[in-house]
């Protein structure tokens, strides 16, 4: 008893620890769940004590019990109290419980942030090493962004063991409050260079992480990785390196030609296979960036291919499956190579492991061709009958389905082979795809015409062995395809052979044991065939026939009216009554076969999968709208009784019909049956019949018998595939003999008459011809509507948010709040909130606030300038600006940030890379390279000389002209982004000279002018030639061209000209001529003569555009020049092509030889001092259209930069490609514009007047 | 990133269950179980690598695996880390375990499920891989448990005598623990 007492007092005392707890649960195995309970109330007791050891106890058991499948939210509390112990031991406990089971919604959570806080700034790095641990399991975004600020000093930390926890951790700041990105992003980019590995390490790791959800934000850091790449030994570190260039790549292929040497060198030097297999998929992911094909990269494939052999005829199954893996990623754009190593992959079909046999099926997707397609299929039919579990045979069977429909059954050459494959399929037990099967039978059958007899045939012999099919519960899966058979059967019930066997088939009383909406299209399907009947007996004499068969169906659908199914009870409703009259009609000897089938006249057509999608929402319809105003919540609650009142009314009805006394429902079942027996339409149940009702279909009289089925099973009537792949063999081998004789003539035929393109296919399938004439009906679409497959982008990705630019210098308001709640919703300064007001689109307050505050702002003017630019640049590449981006205030603050780096250098740092890219030993991109080159040279000496304009203006020009020739090549894409980085660059410069200055300047700049109202739209394309006459094929074609002055080159001029194709046939061979004249010349390729064309490097296939530019010299440029020009190209149609030419007029305009070039308002000054330039004025009435838009108009269609502005008057400048000054002076009163210029060559300047003078004209 | 890491016996036991992103309790055994299930039926001269189960993950998603004598290593990881890498890592992990425990056995892991996290914590943190360098892995774990004792521990000597005293009641226990060869035998692999 005694005992007993101190016993029980020294268990409350000193209760169980983790262990006693593990070994009672292992001591209670069959009473698991009721010991674990017993646990938790002494638990509830131990957390109640004062004692913070019982208490850190009681928390370590709550974290095993939380393994064990037990919810411990309800000790959150205690969790966070243990966490802020004093004490390690007790702290780490806590830390753990509360990473274990803390998430987003536990509200506890925003009690810890100021324990977290302290404990991050502990003396003992353990105590801040937990705690980071900790937050990194249960972030949340409040936390995030209250101790960012705190993590970031930590990434500083003087230990490397908090150095690269704090380094991690980000990664998860990030993701949870993606403003603390590009304040925090500088640092974390020196830690890529900290002497510790393991900082270095996490440092790799997050800016991985990051890159790989949006790489193009992290290009800038290419040259960094590529020196750690070099420099690292660590293979953690080159590894995760080699892996963010994989996804770099495709977004500069320049890059990948840098790095094919140094990872070539690695794949030779590595032992370690994981790097080696990082080195072999980035390698793989260069050679997919680079479409093109270099000479070396043949050696680089091969070596990849070789590599990956080696990987999978290795016995350590872990390097096959990725050989396997890599080389999938290869097929996509290099089948060939793959294709030859086609005897390892079908091997790897063999392999015991089901991962392996898995990615070889993948790859076997991107082998078939049209030559191999049947034996592979054939060798996967032979595995489908081996496979032992159902997964992996479902598994085949999707891709026996994936492989022959791919890209529209390209490889399909005989469709009555496919029908058989799919038909053959069905016999699988149990499989999950029937669905799958029906629905390529209904695919193939709807869209391949010419199959459908077949189609047909193979259907009635399914319907009528549909007991096979449903005979056995375990094949349930498979009755659907019952459901495809039945509509082909019936949509193309005119290719039956015996259409009333069908019918019969149809009728079956065991069809009521089919799921609801396969029966549903067999009494649809019914009528059909019911039609057909008709209409094949109507024309016979003896008119029982006829009649019978309508008898048939007033017999047999009686069946499907009592289904429980509403859809089959309404249809057969339905038909049976149609039925009924027809037979009254048919008594009285009326012709009824026409108006019955008139009821299914018409064809189905295919829809295209994205056609929904495509269909414009009607103007005036909004979707999101309510239909009718949801009832208010109070409103609800006063229906509710209602509704439960509604409900139970049944209820009480249900007793009362009971009610009926026996004897009364005795009286009606005799009556009912009486009625029955004098019914003629009702099929009178037999004693018997009843049972073979259930079990076999009593009428057909065949019997079922449970087959044994290790034996695979042969419908009877059903051809087998193999006999095809005989016969096709057979056929291809007659044809190729017959080629011989017999020319291409006939082979083009046949190609044609398939509808579809097979330029893609290796050659030496061009030899297989398909069976017989196949014609794919294309899938309908709504009208205007493109196939295009833009994937939507998951919009709950949470990296979305993180698609932030980093190279842009950071803004006063993006600062970290420092330890303070809520400071980033803090008021803002003054200026800050007069510039936001000065944002928005005011036109008279702005202006009137710009002049007032004019020198101040200037500064930051220049900067939102800036920024703006580079959004511009941004948006041209497509990316989109998120989140905490958008908001951010477009001003940036004079104050030195703390955390920021230096705005300039980021942007050096762009150019750095081109710089750096640009150095890459590039053969074919000569060219390129001395534009960066000239790109890089060009404004140093203009800055340094004081002359780094300010070219606001020319930026609408910029977005517009992209946006118009959004069709580009690559190439001048590039040279584009590097003429925005040119400017940009100069601005930069600007910006400082700016600063030295202190501000001296006394005009405003233009730098928010086109703030006042958006710009129209402008286009420096105008209509060249047309082509007018129309001939048979109703060809078309026009040219849009725009001139442009070469900066590379004082005498050049470029043209890009768009050609578009308005036929819908395909141009091809196109040759572009023009005659030269003295003072300009179509530069040709040497080796040509002075006649010749130039071939345009592109065919147009019909409604296609597509962008060519030719290069002219010009000697001079001060009168406008006309040249004549001729187009010749050849016009294929599907019989015929025929040579076509169009003339046309190209004119030189003096403004396509000037280029907008920025000049700084002193050096104008000085331009217009110095007189050597003579001067000239025009005047233009009637322009009515806002100022900042006239100017807008003559940057943009003649190449102008606005020096300055001074309310209704404007300075520009612009320089002609043979160094004359043209300087304006543009004036606005009323509607008169008054333009005085002053150019060194008065001939120029008056032409160039002349065409300003025009443009204005035309509007 | 490392989406879960799941260490659990022959049977499915859970022994160490550790969530780089929310699941509810329930969901988590659910995942458990699921994984136990594809990957138990695997015979051990397959591939390590496993197409992730359709609780946890996806089509991005992989399950990496090793196993030892009683126990399965699971780590289920997203595209962005190498498989030979994570194949390594589970083996620094596992040595590092035979380190700490001295000749590492379930039992072990069993029984100190906290310390196993605490060891677990100095290699993956949040997802991410922190620290490859075993040397380096027990150094920080060590002078954290020396930190613990001489806080006296959690459970301070009197406790330890009472639990002690709990043993010599129930006489039963040592017999029911199954000391059979269940010592997890680290295979010297070639080095990463």
């Amino acid at each position: 008893m005694a005992l007993k007492i101190v016993k029980g007092s020294i268990d409350r005392m000193f209760d169980k620890n983790l262990q006693d707890l593990v070994r009672g649960i292992r001591n209670h195995k069959e009473d698991e769940a009721k010991y674990i309970s017993t646990c938790i109330d002494e638990i509830k007791q131990e957390l109640k004590q004062d004692n913070i050891a019982v208490k850190a106890n009681a928390v370590c058991k709550l974290t095993y019990l939380q393994m064990l499948g037990y919810d411990v939210s309800w000790a959150a509390f205690n969790i966070v109290e243990v966490m802020s112990s004093s004490k390690f031991t007790y702290k780490r406990i806590g830390y753990l419980a509360a990473s274990q089971c803390f998430h987003e919604s536990t509200d506890v959570i925003m009690l810890t942030t100021n324990q977290i806080r302290k404990d991050l700034s502990s003396p003992n790095q353990y105590d801040t090493g937990v705690a980071l641990t900790g937050l990194s399991c249960f972030v949340t975004p409040d936390l995030a962004r209250d101790l960012a600020n705190d993590i970031m000093t930590l990434m500083s930390h003087t230990k490397p063991y908090i150095r690269k926890k704090a380094v991690l951790i980000m990664y998860k700041v990030f993701l949870k409050y993606p403003e603390s990105l590009r304040p925090a992003f500088p640092r974390l980019k020196e830690k890529l260079e900290d002497p510790d590995p393991g900082v270095q390490s996490a440092a790799v790791n997050v800016i991985c992480e990051l890159a790989r959800r949006n790489p193009k934000n992290y290009l800038s850091l290419a040259p960094l990785f590529f020196k750690l790449m070099t420099s690292s030994t660590n293979n953690w570190v080159l590894i995760k390196i080699i892996k963010l260039f994989g996804a770099l790549t495709p977004l500069e292929p320049r890059l990948g030609k840098k790095l094919i040497e140094p990872l070539t060198n690695l794949i030779h030097s590595t032992s370690a296979m994981s790097l080696l297999y990082e080195c072999v998929n980035t390698v793989i992911a260069v050679l997919i960036s680079l479409s093109s094909g270099m000479p070396n990269h043949s050696a680089s494939i091969q070596l990849c291919v070789q590599k990956l052999r080696i990987l999978i005829e290795d016995s350590d199954q872990n390097l096959k499956y990725l050989g396997l893996l890599a080389m999938s990623k290869i097929l996509k754009t290099h089948p060939k190579s793959v294709q030859s190593h086609k005897d390892l992959i079908l091997q790897c079909l063999d392999d015991k492991d089901e991962s392996i046999r898995l990615r070889a099926l993948d790859l076997l997707y991107g082998m078939v061709s049209k030559k191999n397609l049947m034996e592979i299929v054939k060798k996967l039919m032979l595995h489908v009958d081996k496979a032992e579990g159902t997964t992996y045979r479902d598994e085949l069977l999707t891709k026996i389905i994936d492989i022959c429909s791919q890209s529209n059954y390209q490889y399909i050459t005989n469709f009555e082979w496919y029908i058989s494959i799919l038909v053959e399929l069905t016999r699988l037990e149990g499989t999950r795809h029937g669905h799958l099967i029906a629905s390529q039978m209904l695919d193939v059958a709807i869209r391949v015409k010419a199959i459908r007899g077949f189609a047909v045939a193979q259907m009635a012999t399914l319907l009528d062995n549909a007991h096979l099919l449903t005979g056995n519960m375990q094949r349930m899966g498979i009755c659907e395809v019952l459901y495809a058979a039945a509509w082909i059967c019936g949509e193309f019930s005119e290719h039956l052979e015996n259409p009333m066997q069908t019918l019969e088939a149809m009728l079956r009383p065991k069809v009521a044991t089919l799921p609801g909406h396969i029966q549903a299209v067999y009494v649809q399907n019914a009528a059909k065939l019911f039609a057909t009947v008709l209409k094949s007996q109507e024309g016979n004499t003896d008119s029982t026939a006829a009649q019978e068969t309508s008898q048939l169906m007033i017999d047999r659908l009686p069946l499907f009216v009592q289904s429980a199914n509403l859809e089959v009870q309404e249809r057969a409703s339905c038909i049976l009554q149609l039925v009924k009259y027809i037979q009254k009609l048919q008594q009285k000897d009326v012709e009824v076969a026409e108006e019955v089938s008139a009821l299914f006249a018409g064809e189905l057509n295919p829809v295209a999968p994205k056609a929904q999608k495509k269909v414009p929402v009607p103007e005036g319809l909004d979707l999101d709208s309510w239909i009718n105003e949801p009832p208010s919540e109070s409103e609800s609650e006063d229906e509710q009784p209602k509704a439960i009142f509604a409900k139970e009314e049944p209820k009480h009805s249900r007793p009362r019909r009971e009610e009926v006394d026996e004897k009364e429902l005795a009286k009606r079942r005799e009556a009912r049956k009486q009625e029955q027996a004098n019914n003629p339409f009702y099929i009178k149940a037999s004693p018997s019949s009843q049972k073979v009702y259930q079990e076999a279909p009593g009428v057909e009289h065949i019997p079922v018998v449970q087959i044994d089925l290790s034996v695979p099973l042969k419908v009877p009537g059903l051809p087998m595939s193999d006999q095809y792949v005989k016969l096709e063999e057979e056929r291809r081998q007659k044809e190729r003999a017959e080629k011989k004789k017999k020319e291409k003539k006939k082979r083009k035929e046949k190609r044609s008459g398939r509808g579809k393109k097979h330029d893609s296919g290796p050659e030496s399938e061009e030899d297989i011809t398909p069976a017989h004439q196949v014609d794919i009906v294309t899938e309908e679409m709504p009208e205007n509507a493109l196939p295009s497959d833009d994937d939507d982008k998951d919009p709950n990705d949470p990296h979305k948010a993180l698609d932030i630019d980093l190279d842009k210098p950071l803004a006063d308001s993006e600062k970290l709040p420092v330890r303070s709640h809520r400071a980033a919703e803090a008021p803002k300064s003054p200026t800050e909130d007069g510039d936001a007001t000065s944002q928005e689109p005011k036109k008279k307050s702005s202006k009137e606030k710009r002049e007032k505050k004019k020198d101040k702002d200037r500064d930051r003017k220049k900067s939102k300038e800036e920024k703006k630019k580079k959004k511009h640049k941004h948006e041209e590449k497509g990316e989109d600006l998120l989140g905490g981006e958008a908001e951010e205030p477009v001003v940036q603050s004079e104050e030195t940030n703390e955390v920021a780096a230096p705005p300039t250098s980021t942007s050096a740092e762009v150019s750095d890379l081109d710089f750096w890219l640009s150095n890459a030993p590039v053969p074919s991109n000569t060219q390129e390279t001395a534009t960066v080159a000239a790109a890089e040279a060009a404004p140093m000496p203009e800055a340094t000389s004081g002359i780094a304009p300010d070219s606001e203006p020319d930026e609408p020009k910029d977005t517009e002209m992209e946006e118009t020739k959004s069709s580009k090549h690559k190439k001048k894409k590039q040279k584009k982004e590097k003429e925005e980085k040119e400017k940009k660059k100069k601005k930069k410069h600007h910006h400082h000279h700016h600063h030295s200055d202190g501000g001296g300047e006394e005009a405003v700049q233009n730098g928010t002018v086109e703030e006042e109202e958006p710009l129209p739209p402008m286009s420096n394309y105008c209509l060249l030639a047309e082509n007018s006459y129309v001939k048979m094929m109703m060809e078309d074609a026009d040219e849009v061209y725009d001139i442009q002055g070469n900066l590379q080159d004082g005498s050049q001029v470029v043209v890009s000209v768009i050609f578009e194709n308005k036929c819908d046939s395909f141009l091809k061979s196109m040759e572009f001529n023009v005659l030269d004249s003295l003072n300009s010349k179509l530069q040709r390729p040497e080796g040509s003569g002075p006649h010749d064309g130039l071939t345009v490097p592109f065919q147009l296939p019909p409604g296609v555009s597509n962008e060519a530019r030719f290069v002219f010299t010009v000697q001079s440029i001060i009168m406008p020049q006309k040249l004549k020009g001729t187009l010749t190209f050849i016009v294929k149609n599907e019989d015929s092509s025929t040579h076509e030419k169009l003339d046309f007029k190209l004119h030189f305009t003096c403004t396509s030889y000037l280029i907008t070039t920025p000049c700084y308002s002193d050096a104008f000054a000085k331009l217009l001092e110095s007189g050597d330039l003579k001067c000239s004025s025009v005047r233009l009435e009637g322009v009515n259209m806002p100022f900042h838009h006239l100017l807008a108009r003559i940057c943009f269609h003649h190449h102008f930069s606005v020096v300055e502005r001074i309310d209704s008057c404007a300075s520009m400048y612009s320089r002609s490609i043979q160094g004359h000054h043209v300087c304006l002076l543009v004036k606005v009163s009323a509607q008169t514009v008054s333009i005085d210029a002053k150019c060194d060559e008065p001939t120029l300047l008056g032409n160039v007047l002349d065409e300003i003078k025009q443009t204005f004209s035309q509007c | 990133m490392i989406k879960a890491i799941l260490i659990f016996n022959n049977h499915g036991k859970p022994r160490l269950i550790r969530f780089y992103q929310y699941f509810a309790e329930d969901m988590q055994q659910q995942i458990i179980r699921e994984t136990f299930h594809l990957v138990s039926k695997r015979d051990d001269n397959v591939c390590n690598f496993l197409e992730g189960g359709s609780l946890i993950g996806g089509s991005d998603y992989k399950l990496i695996y090793r196993h030892y004598a009683t126990l399965y290593f699971v780590f289920c990881v997203d595209s962005s880390e190498s498989e030979l890498g994570i194949l390594d890592l589970i083996q620094v992990f596992v040595e590092t375990l035979d380190k700490c425990f001295e000749n590492v056995c379930e039992l072990d892991l069993i029984f100190h499920m906290d310390k196993v996290h605490y060891i677990l914590q100095e290699v993956v943190m949040g997802g991410m891989v922190l620290e490859t360098n075993m040397n380096e892995i027990t150094t920080q774990v060590d002078v954290q448990n020396r930190m613990e004792k001489s806080e006296g521990g959690l459970s301070a000597a009197p406790a330890r005598a009472v639990s002690a005293v709990k043993n010599m009641n129930l006489p039963e226990i040592p017999r029911n623990i199954n000391i059979g060869d269940i010592n997890i035998k680290v295979p010297s692999l070639s080095p990463f």
